[in-house]
């Protein structure tokens, strides 16, 4: 039993530091600094856990991680039943553990009072754990159902449907149109929040349980769906929601503005040692980067890195309130303003920036933005107001405002899915598309949201899958296609 | 054979009448003087009037629940009205027939015919004179012809003569013969569904000038029921009992049993006296049967009671050997007939009392000079001149007073058991032939294989959270595991995930007709152990009778399974016993009917076994694998069981159960339950001992994991014996104490005979579906183990994703705070929508009931509003102490604005609080820890709330630890901070329901303008008892379902006791209206209420106000921590911890909110079902349909029809009158009327008044007036100053304020000074009479329970449990009984003399001193853990036991403390001071502090006064 007074006697929540900011903007490798990481703080930390009659992290968590459970654990020292049990709900923990927004962490109990538990760090420690001690094993299937199953994506949804599968015994072959595995984990997600051994270490266990895989190869393009379909037994979707939001305004075909994405894909490629001609780079300049969320803070700390003159952040609406405003009750994943790792690092950030125009230098190259004060309207709608205009300076213009959801055109037309109005594929419950064994899972139905949700899905789908494939499951279904968090 | 027993009753809906309970007042009287007269008939006759009040009547009050007189052969009277020749006494046997009319001449012949075929001769028969004219209709309705028969048999009389007499009536019974009220050449009973008044009055018999006895035995009844029974009515054929046999089910099975071995020579051929116990007769005529049985086949009376009700010698060390080998010998013949119990018996010529071994009902006697002896359950039965009186006594637990009426003498209980004991070498018969299994030679210990531990908790169903909350507790600590907030998770029938067998059923508690033991503080009545093996004839008495092997443990770990199963290994024990297994274990493949043919093939195995004359069967399902499962152990137990007990072949062996299943206490308890001798839960220990090789258990080691386990599984089912108010496992097992919910009827009725299971449901299918599931999980389809998962999560105690269903998840919480806290009814509705929406989870019964479709809406604004609506709302009765005061105190003001009622719960109320309008709370309650209950708090009361059983926990006490005493919660309880206390699992003034009686009594006394309500917790028959409720004059009854509740309770209550409040509730209502009581009490419910639809079902199933207590905690912030016994609650809601208080973000505003959106939703569905108002709507159940739930795979064998059965029309539905409590006859009018100058003028009164046993409760009314009018602080001291000369009725003084005298020349009953409040009674004998303060007895049971303050001059002897939860008065008393102070936590009490067994047990505060102290006669446990502390008087003590002596000897005039007194010098050194010593070190910290003008509510100074005060 957890200690019930464990939380009156540590109040304080304490991770470990990440390392300075002079010394992590030389390099690449994660912010995280490795010496800070001590076994009796971690310890006392989990102690913290109230193992609450109603775990509401263990809701708030969409892969309904057993955070009371383990964190017990790691409170008692059972560092090999901890991985287990968040083995058993998480086949990658050292991928949420990194770059999960924890919304466990915003519906712990404890945070209706206190600082909430250091649910991700806990995590994450116990999965690193797991590796230093060389017990991530792999779960190599006793027998072969003779049946197989593409999955098209290699992002977390599309590696956890596979390696659920392939652990019943499903031959899966994973298709990736990059040259490496990872999805945006790989490419979207630069090192300093996520250091790629960690998808390479989970591959090499993938592949020892015999998952296949093929990289390089883009369905629709090089295989028609309708082919690929009739090649296997199963097809899962897990293409992701790539297309970005654009943000149409004069201006907007000049050089120099890009969307983020294909910035952040270039400086992680970079980093992995790849030569990239013509890159998208920051270097020496003055950065702008719209889009106030996570993939804009990527950008920023790729951006000092690459040694940028200046950076600053436009966001378009009000600067988000510290702490937790009465609209976002608790256990609610509210939007409350955060410092990440990159914003420590520098630049400046500004709200109720409306751009209006982007202007443009003789050569056809961005020079600064236009842009005027966001004026709150009464029917809820924004707009710049008049008047007040002002330039900023801008070499370089990343838009980061969000994705719109997944590629649908190739899919609906070789594979014959239904895509909705709003340019959503259709999925039953059970993530089943219109097409018969063809699923969708992960972002590209769901739409972009948080690796936490593209593991749950891929969990489920499998599940889903492995039932339409031999009539009965044993795989666990975290969430169904339609489940969302709560909301007030 | 049903009007035999007088249950014509068939069941209806949900009623049965097996569930009929009875308790009763109860009297002899007989004389020594060796000749009868009818004065002895016409005392006997007084005294049953004069116990009146203990008997009860129904709605019709002409019609009174039963009264009989017992006598000898009145020879003279009946040859004087017989026209045919009798030869003389004692060689006839005479008996009054019960004729039904019409059928009169049949059932004549019938009885003619069985005596021609015994030998017999009929003489003839007369027509008993009847005058029916004082009975009520129903009565008279039901009323039987009465015809006396003579019989004679050549050369026989007396005894001989009854043996043939009886083979007769046996034979006549079977035959179709009537039913004899009694048949015997020695004794003759008159009875009938009668009041005590109407007894004489209908049997001019009895009054006959002629009619003449050395002896009478009377009887009042008080039945839970009244439906028209005239042959219940008693004394029955040799006894009238006044109790409950609680095993009555397991003793009537086991006699049944041992019909197959059964032989008497000098009672011929058994085959036709077969069945012994007549199939649904009451308890009391199985215990009559077999006691008559057992006399007639050879032993004394005396012997055979002793035998069927031993009193508790397992535990007496002060007890001479030869009579605990007696005990010993016959504990291995025959279990007791548990339960409380004042039974008197006769034969003729012996005539004796005795009473359970703990106590639990009352006995007192008188003897005067002229040898008249007068036995019953009250002093001041009649009218002696206190002159005359040469001796009173009460009867002590286990003892038995004889009256020898040929010998002349009483022949006392010491005599009477040394010469029983002395009539065999018992103690040589079980030295020689008993085996302890400790003797037997250990086996070298097998260690079994850990590998396949993990497979093999899945395929038995164990989960993680089981592992960790369960198991791993008890492997720690050796004690079962608390938890809190109730249950909220659906029952198992209606769970989609396979659970065990052993979840399909209920525990039965104890509930007002009986109650609950104390296994803890009361444990010296308590026996775990127990002779297990074969048994030969019970009729005779042979050495071999004592081979057994004696058990001291119902569980045994695999070393003692080894030598058991090994048992002829031991060359000594070779012949004599021997073992086999049997493996319990099926073809999972063959689903179902595999498992029953493989049920059939064991019972051919055991047949065999058992014809070869093996002496243990040991069932087994070690071995299970892929292919074979293991049968569910209780399945295998009790189908066994029951198929050996059929063949009347149960005792010739015994079964012990080698079971992986087993976890939990309640699964141990429910084998022990239905039959087994020992279980070996081996795969329990094996996951224990694996949880402490991976280091799960800190330092404790694997062999202390097992051993911790088996203990805290054995303990664990001690309490559950107790909650039902069995005290040895011997009476346990095989008892079937349980209810089954959700199990189909058929296989009920097939494998575990007798237990009721009201709402059908899942068969041998769905069980074997269940086991093939569980088994699939261990050895999957696919052959893959899940990755990473050892184990099934669990998440029946905890919320979890993949775990069980609850109603509060992390959305219903969410949604419900929300709602409440912004005013947003859409959001509520999504709340109550997932509550509520039980198509795709099913979570409760009542999502199994749907409105009918066919109704006429009516619009919504006709419909009564929200403001009437929330009227009919309560709280739950949660103590200030268990939650903060910000949580109580919040809930009491919005019920306030509302117009509900808030409950205080059992922790009293600050006097701010009972006088502020705004946040008191309207009810009040009592429970049995009486906590802050002063004459002021019930003062102040709207209604007063007597606490019977808790949802959470029925059956079992609480606890407040020490820590959590904080000092502003130790004022409100009137106790001392930093001091545990304790509320005991018993009402110690309830132990039957004409006690219940008393204390509703004595509370309208209190208080008559407050309603007084009775809660009890929903199970079977539960409508039984609320009707006895209701004629016990209750105003409201609560129906409360299982699964409420907050605080700790032990994990198997919260989850295995009770039934859901559905059942309960529609029970409740169909009996109240069967029986029409209806119209004159209010029926509440509570449980889990969450919705406005919850509201309604509830309505039509018969509720008028409803209780929540869960949802508003929720509303106030509460989140389910499920840590209330822990003082942590996070947000401030049950926690005393100031810190933590301050995080309480509860208001007013959003409870109100809670209720009003509730109402609103009640008023929806009030208009559209076409009713205008709630008051419209109660009752009418056949608004309601029962959904199929056809898609369930296991909730579609439900049958909730007797849910919804329909009462007959034209009887009330819902109250509609009030109840006459009779205040307006109370001797107190007058007490109040003479006392008017002092209740308005301060002015001192003083007066005399007669008294007699029947004014009850006296001076309590006469305390409301004053409290009422001077609060608390009462009247200076010795205002009002009355005398009283007789025998008090009980309860005198209760809850006695300051300012009030009260000195009583005579006796008094039990419950003298009850709730003391500030005032002083005394009492003494008469100045006239001759007793001695060291030997009479003076007062009964239970005197200041619960009192605060004031004093008690006693001069004589007390009953048991003197002071019990004594806070504040001083006593001084000359001698008492067992149990004395038990509870106390506060007062001082000064005894005189000796004292009963278990002294000061669970005394946490207050002193006593005790002149001769036997320092064993203390509470062994407190003396050993140093919880109490023993020494000499120091000066302070001196002054303090000097000054109350005096004060005594003024008071009393005892001739006995006035020489004490004069030989203070001498007498001082013999005092011995009992003080509890953690309520010592806190009194000196607080003197301490006090000096140094600490403040113990400052930051910290809490943690460091507990850390001081430490033991």
């Amino acid at each position: 039993m957890a200690d019930p007074r464990g939380f009156l006697k540590h109040r304080e929540r304490e991770v470990p530091a990440y390392r300075p900011v002079p010394v992590r903007l030389l390099d690449w490798k994660e912010v995280r600094d490795e010496l800070e990481r001590d076994e009796p703080t971690l310890r006392r930390q989990a102690s913290r856990c109230m193992d609450c009659g109603i775990p509401f992290c263990h809701q708030g968590c969409p892969l309904g991680n057993l955070i009371p459970e383990w964190n017990d654990l790691v409170r008692e020292g059972q560092w090999e039943d901890a991985i287990d049990r968040l083995h058993s709900t998480n086949n990658f923990p050292e991928f949420t553990g990194r770059i999960c927004p924890a919304p466990c962490e915003t519906s712990c109990v404890l945070g209706i009072n206190q600082p909430a538990v250091t649910i991700k760090n806990i995590e994450v420690e116990i999965i690193d754990h797991a590796f230093e001690a060389n017990i991530v094993e792999p779960h190599i299937p006793q027998r072969q159902t003779g049946r197989t199953v593409a999955v098209v994506g290699s992002g977390p949804g599309g590696l956890a449907a596979a390696q659920q599968l392939t652990r019943v015994g499903h031959t899966v072959r994973v298709y990736e149109k990059d040259d490496r595995l990872g999805g945006l984990l790989r490419y979207g997600v630069p090192d300093f929040k996520m250091e790629k051994v960690h998808i390479d270490r989970r591959i090499e266990q993938m592949e020892a349980e015999g998952t296949r895989f093929r990289t390089g190869v883009e369905i629709g393009t090089d295989i028609p769906w309708d082919e690929l379909r009739a090649r296997y037994d199963a097809v899962l979707v897990a293409t992701g929601a790539p297309v970005p939001r654009d943000l149409p305004i004069p201006g907007r075909d000049l050089d120099g503005v890009h969307f983020a994405m294909p910035y952040l894909h270039q400086g992680n490629q970079v980093a992995a040692g790849d030569d990239v001609p013509d890159q998208i780079t920051a270097a020496g300049k003055h950065v702008i980067v719209i889009g106030g969320g996570d993939t804009g803070s990527d950008c920023i700390g790729t951006a000092l890195r690459q040694g940028a003159a200046s950076v600053t952040t436009l966001a378009i609406g009000k600067k988000p309130p510290e702490s937790r405003p009465g609209s976002q009750p608790w256990p609610t994943d509210p939007r409350v303003f955060e410092v990440s790792s990159s914003h420590e690092e520098g630049g400046t950030r500004d709200y109720l920036a409306s751009t209006v125009e982007f202007v443009g230098d003789e050569d056809g190259h961005v020079r600064s933005l236009r842009v005027a004060t966001t004026q709150y309207n009464p029917d809820g709608s924004r707009t710049p107001t008049a008047g007040t205009e002002r330039d900023i300076p801008a070499d370089l213009v990343l838009i980061a405002m969000g994705f719109t959801g997944p590629e649908t055109s190739l899919l609906s037309s070789q594979g014959g899915v239904s895509v909705s109005d709003r340019g959503a594929i259709q999925r039953g419950d059970d993530y089943a598309t219109t097409i018969d064994g063809v699923f969708v899972a992960g972002d590209a139905g769901r739409g972009a949201s948080l690796v936490v949700w593209a593991i749950a899905e891929g969990r489920a789908a499998a599940a889903a899958i492995d039932e339409y494939l031999v009539g009965t499951t044993e795989l666990p279904a975290p969430v169904s296609a339609h489940t969302q968090a709560i909301r007030a | 054979m049903a009007a035999q027993t007088g249950a014509p009753q068939p069941g209806i809906g949900l009623y049965d009448p097996a569930f009929e309970h009875d308790a009763c007042g109860v009297a002899f009287v007989a004389t020594l003087r060796g000749t009868a007269g009818r004065d002895i008939v016409d005392a006997g006759l007084t005294a049953l009037k004069n116990l009146e009040h203990r008997g009860a009547v129904g709605a019709e009050t002409e019609t009174g629940d039963g009264a009989g007189i017992l006598t000898q052969v009145p020879d003279r009277f009946l040859r004087s009205v017989v026209d045919f020749e009798l030869p003389e006494a004692g060689s006839y046997a005479v008996g009054v027939a019960f004729l039904t009319p019409g059928e009169e001449d049949a059932q004549v012949r019938a009885f003619e015919e069985a005596a021609a075929a015994e030998s017999a001769w009929v003489l003839g028969w007369r027509d008993v004179p009847v005058n029916p004219e004082p009975l009520g209709p129903s009565a008279r309705a039901a009323m039987p012809m009465f015809r006396q028969v003579f019989v004679v048999v050549d050369n026989l009389s007396g005894v001989e003569l009854d043996r043939r007499i009886y083979r007769v009536r046996k034979r006549a019974e079977k035959a179709g013969g009537p039913f004899f009220a009694s048949l015997s050449s020695r004794t003759l009973t008159y009875k009938g569904m009668l009041t005590t008044y109407q007894l004489e009055q209908v049997f001019p018999d009895v009054t006959h000038e002629l009619y003449e006895s050395e002896l009478a035995l009377v009887h009042s009844r008080f039945s839970t029921n009244t439906f028209p029974s005239w042959p219940l009515a008693q004394p029955l054929r040799g006894i009238a009992h006044n109790g409950e046999i609680n095993t009555v089910q397991g003793n009537r099975n086991w006699i049944t049993a041992r019909e197959g071995t059964m032989e008497s020579a000098l009672l011929g051929d058994m085959a036709d006296l077969m069945p012994i116990c007549t199939p649904s007769a009451s308890d009391t005529a199985s215990f009559d049967e077999v006691l008559e049985l057992l006399h007639l086949a050879g032993r004394p009376l005396p012997h055979a009671v002793l035998m069927m009700m031993p009193e508790a010698w397992q535990n007496n060390d002060e007890m001479d050997p030869a009579r605990r080998a007696f005990y010993e010998y016959h504990s291995a013949l025959m279990e007791a007939w548990d339960g409380p119990a004042a039974l008197h018996f006769t034969d003729g010529t012996l005539i004796g009392a005795t009473l359970d071994r703990n106590g639990l009902r009352p006995g007192r006697f008188w003897l005067t000079d002229d040898g008249l002896v007068v036995a019953g359950s009250e002093a001041g039965l009649l009218d002696i001149d206190p002159a005359k009186v040469v001796r009173k006594g009460r009867l002590q637990p286990g003892r038995m007073l004889l009256v020898d009426t040929a010998a002349g003498r009483i022949v006392e209980d010491e005599e009477i058991k040394s010469q029983l004991a002395a009539e065999h070498p018992y103690e040589e018969w079980v030295r020689d032939n008993a085996v302890r299994l400790a003797d037997v030679p250990d086996r070298e210990h097998v260690v079994h294989s850990q590998a396949s531990v993990k497979r093999r908790q899945r395929a038995f169903g164990y989960t993680e959270e089981e592992l960790k909350r369960l198991l791993a507790p008890m492997a720690r600590e050796g004690l079962e595991p608390l938890g809190a907030m109730g249950s909220d998770t659906p029952i198992a029938v209606l769970s989609s995930r396979p659970r065990l067998l052993f979840d399909y059923f209920t525990q039965m508690f104890a509930q007002v007709t009986n109650p609950p033991l104390d296994s803890i503080r009361e444990e010296v009545v308590t026996a775990i152990g127990g002779a297990i093996g074969p048994e030969p004839n019970l009729l005779e008495a042979t050495p071999e009778h004592a081979r057994k092997i004696l058990l001291e443990f119902p569980v045994i770990d695999n070393d003692e399974l080894a030598k058991i199963t090994h048992i002829d290994a031991d060359p000594r024990l070779k012949d004599i016993f021997s073992a086999r297994r049997i493996r319990g274990l099926y073809r999972v493949r063959d689903g179902h009917q595999g498992l029953e043919r493989r049920l059939a093939d064991i019972f051919d195995e055991v047949d065999h076994a058992i014809s070869q004359g093996v002496s243990f069967i040991v069932l087994s399902d070690r071995d299970s694998n892929q292919d074979f499962a293991p049968i569910p152990s209780l399945l295998l137990t009790s189908a066994v069981h029951h198929h050996l007990v059929r063949n009347h072949t149960r005792t010739r062996a015994s079964l012990i159960v080698e079971a992986g299943d087993v976890r939990e206490v309640h699964h141990v308890a429910l084998l022990v339950g239905y039959g087994c001798a020992a279980v070996n839960p081996y795969l329990a220990m094996e996951t224990v001992e694996d949880l402490a090789v991976r280091g799960y258990l800190g330092d404790v080691t694997a062999e202390k994991a097992v051993a911790n386990l088996i203990k805290a599984l054995g303990k664990g089912v001690l309490k559950i014996m107790s909650k039902m108010g069995i005290s040895t496992i011997a009476s346990y097992r095989g008892a079937q104490v349980f209810e089954a919910i959700g199990l189909s009827r058929e296989f009920v009725n097939r494998h575990f005979v007798g237990t009721p299971s009201q709402i059908d449901g899942v068969g041998i299918d769905v069980i074997a579906e269940e086991v093939a599931r569980r088994h699939a999980d261990a050895y999957p389809a696919s052959g893959e183990l899940p990755a990473h998962q050892r184990l099934n999560t669990g998440g029946e105690y905890q919320w979890r994703r993949d775990g069980e269903e609850h109603l509060f998840d992390p959305k219903t919480v969410f949604k419900l705070q929300h709602a409440t806290r912004t005013r947003q009814y859409d959001v509520f509705r999504e709340y109550t929508d997932r509550v509520d929406g039980q198509a795709k989870r099913l979570m409760t019964l009542r999502g199994l009931l749907e409105y009918r479709s066919d109704r006429h809406p009516v619009p919504i604004d006709e419909v009564e509003p929200v403001s009437e609506i929330v009227k009919r709302f309560n709280t739950g009765a949660m103590s200030y102490g268990s939650i903060s005061a910000e949580a109580h105190e919040t809930l009491a003001i919005a019920m306030n604005r509302l117009g509900g009622r808030s409950n205080t719960g059992e922790g009293g109320e600050s006097v701010e609080r009972l006088y502020d309008p705004e946040r008191r709370s309207a009810i009040k309650q009592v429970a049995s820890g009486r906590f802050g209950v002063t004459s002021e708090y019930l003062v102040n009361a709207d209604d007063i709330q007597i606490k019977l059983a808790q949802g959470a926990k029925p059956g079992e006490g609480g606890q407040l630890p020490g820590n959590k005493v904080y000092p502003w919660v130790a004022e409100t309880r009137h106790s001392t901070p930093g001091v545990g206390l304790i509320s005991p699992p018993p009402h110690h003034d309830i132990y039957s329901i004409e006690d219940l009686k008393q204390l509703i009594h004595d509370l309208k006394n209190a208080n008559p303008q407050a309603r007084i309500h009775t809660k009890l917790v929903s199970e079977v028959g539960v409508g039984t008892i609320a009707a006895g409720v209701a004629k016990c004059k209750s105003d409201v009854v609560l129906i409360s379902g299982q699964d409420g509740g907050t605080g700790a309770s032990p994990l198997n209550s919260l989850k295995h006791a009770g039934a859901p409040w559905e059942i309960g509730l529609a029970d409740t209502q169909q009996t109240l209206v069967l029986n029409d009581l209806r119209d004159r009490i209010v029926v509440q419910v509570d449980g889990q209420m969450k919705t406005g639809r919850d509201v309604v079902i509830a309505a039509l199933l018969g509720a008028e106000e409803f209780g929540f207590a869960t949802a508003p905690l929720v509303v106030e912030g509460c989140i389910m921590m499920r840590v209330c016994h822990l003082d942590t609650c996070p947000v401030g809601v049950a926690t005393q911890n100031p810190e933590l208080r301050s995080r309480f973000s509860g208001k007013v505003e959003f409870v109100v909110t809670f209720f009003e959106f509730i109402a609103e939703q009640v008023r929806e569905q009030l208009a559209q079902l076409g009713f205008r108002t709630i008051a419209e709507a109660v009752g009418h159940v056949e608004v309601l349909d029962s959904r199929q739930a056809i898609d369930h795979w296991k909730a579609k064998g439900l049958d909730l029809a007797p849910v919804l059965a329909q009462p007959e029309p034209g009887r009330a539905l819902i109250s509609a009158t009030i109840q006459d409590h009779g205040l307006d006859v109370a001797l107190d009018q007058e007490l109040i009327a003479r006392c008017e100058g002092a209740l308005e003028r301060l002015e001192p009164v003083q007066f005399d008044v007669p008294i007699k046993n029947v004014n009850r409760t006296v001076g309590t009314m006469l305390g409301h007036e004053v409290t009422k009018r001077y609060r608390g602080e009462g009247l200076p001291d010795g205002t009002i100053d009355i005398t009283f000369t007789g025998s008090a009725g009980q309860s005198f003084g209760a809850f006695l304020p300051r300012g009030i005298t009260l000195r009583l020349l005579g006796d008094a009953n039990d419950y003298v000074g009850k709730g003391l409040s500030g005032g002083r009674i005394v009492v003494r004998p008469h100045r006239e009479s001759m007793m001695d303060d060291t030997k009479d007895v003076i007062a009964g049971n239970v005197i200041g329970y619960g009192a605060t303050g004031g004093e008690l001059f006693l001069r004589g002897q007390v009953g048991e449990r003197f002071l019990v939860r004594n806070s504040g008065a001083a006593a001084v008393v000359a001698g008492v009984g067992d149990h004395a102070l038990e509870y106390m936590t506060g007062g001082t009490a000064v005894i005189l003399g000796s004292t009963g067994r278990n002294l000061g047990a669970g005394m946490s505060g207050g002193t006593a001193y005790v002149l001769d102290l036997r320092p064993e006669r203390v509470n062994a446990l407190a003396l050993a853990n140093g919880e109490l502390s023993l020494s000499g008087l120091d000066p302070e003590d001196e002054v303090i036991v000097r000054s109350l002596l005096e004060r005594h000897v003024v008071a009393t005039e005892s001739p006995r403390a006035k020489d004490l007194l004069a030989r203070w010098d001498e007498i001082r050194g013999r005092f011995t001071r009992v003080l509890p010593a953690q309520y010592a070190r806190v009194r000196d910290a607080l003197a301490e502090l006090e000096a140094t003008g600490g403040d113990l509510r400052a930051p910290g100074a809490w943690a460091e006064f507990l850390e001081v005060t430490r033991g």
